[in-house]
């Protein structure tokens, strides 16, 4: 069972498709880290050498910010648009979406499960 | 959708001019200002801003993070309170 940075051990399924169970790895990225070491995307992960799971460990290090650092990355971005003050970093502080979309309705994916007021009729008309 | 590079940053250019006499002077004094689409610039960190919000102006203290952000995202324009607690009443 190959082990690529760390925790990741990738099946039964095929190389490209294995890679993207690695945070930061999509299926263009894994196609192209494929073409880029010369290695049959189709072959099933666990018939890689040890020499091929080496060099893709190689790889990702040289050219991608994956897993934890690319975890870390993207927190880091936020806790600076949260200490700046600006309007994005309050977006995030309260939990709301950041790109200027409505919530009105919707939005549950930022506001979770809906908390439900006691009270408030139906939004239309008032 | 982001703007064009070609154009440059959009920097207010009687702000810039302000900030800059400021610097050759050496004072800190803060700046009162309208234009709150105006890029924090370099040259704009540790001066202080009051920001029109529609209503006031809010004091903006710009530090290095701040810049490629325009002045108006650190002075909202909405206030909310939250909603009313009808228990409360």
């Amino acid at each position: 069972m190959p082990r690529i940075v760390g925790v990741d051990i990738p099946p039964n399924k095929r190389v490209v498709t294995s890679l993207t169970y690695i945070h930061g790895i999509g299926l263009t990225t894994a196609v192209k880290v494929c073409a880029d070491l010369g290695l049959d995307p189709q072959m099933p992960a666990k018939n890689l050498a040890d020499e091929e799971v080496q060099k893709i460990a190689g790889y990702l290090d040289k050219n991608l910010i994956v897993e934890g650092a690319l975890r870390r990355s993207v927190a880091q971005s936020i806790q600076r648009l949260k200490e700046i003050g600006c309007y994005r970093g309050l977006r995030h502080r309260r939990g709301l979406p950041v790109r200027g979309q409505m919530t009105q309705s919707n939005a549950r994916t930022r506001k979770g499960p809906r908390k439900t007021v006691a009270g408030k009729k139906s939004v239309k008309g008032h | 959708m982001s703007r064009s590079l070609k154009k440059g940053p959009y920097v207010d250019v009687k702000l810039e001019r302000k900030v800059l006499r400021m610097a050759d002077a050496g004072t800190r004094t803060p700046i009162k200002t309208w234009a709150r689409a105006c890029t924090v610039t370099p040259d704009f960190v540790g001066h202080t801003f009051l920001v029109y919000d529609g209503r006031r102006h809010v004091k903006v203290y710009v530090v290095e993070d701040m810049v490629g952000h325009k002045l108006g995202e650190f002075a909202p324009t909405r206030t909310f309170r939250g909603h009313t607690n009808k228990k409360g009443k």
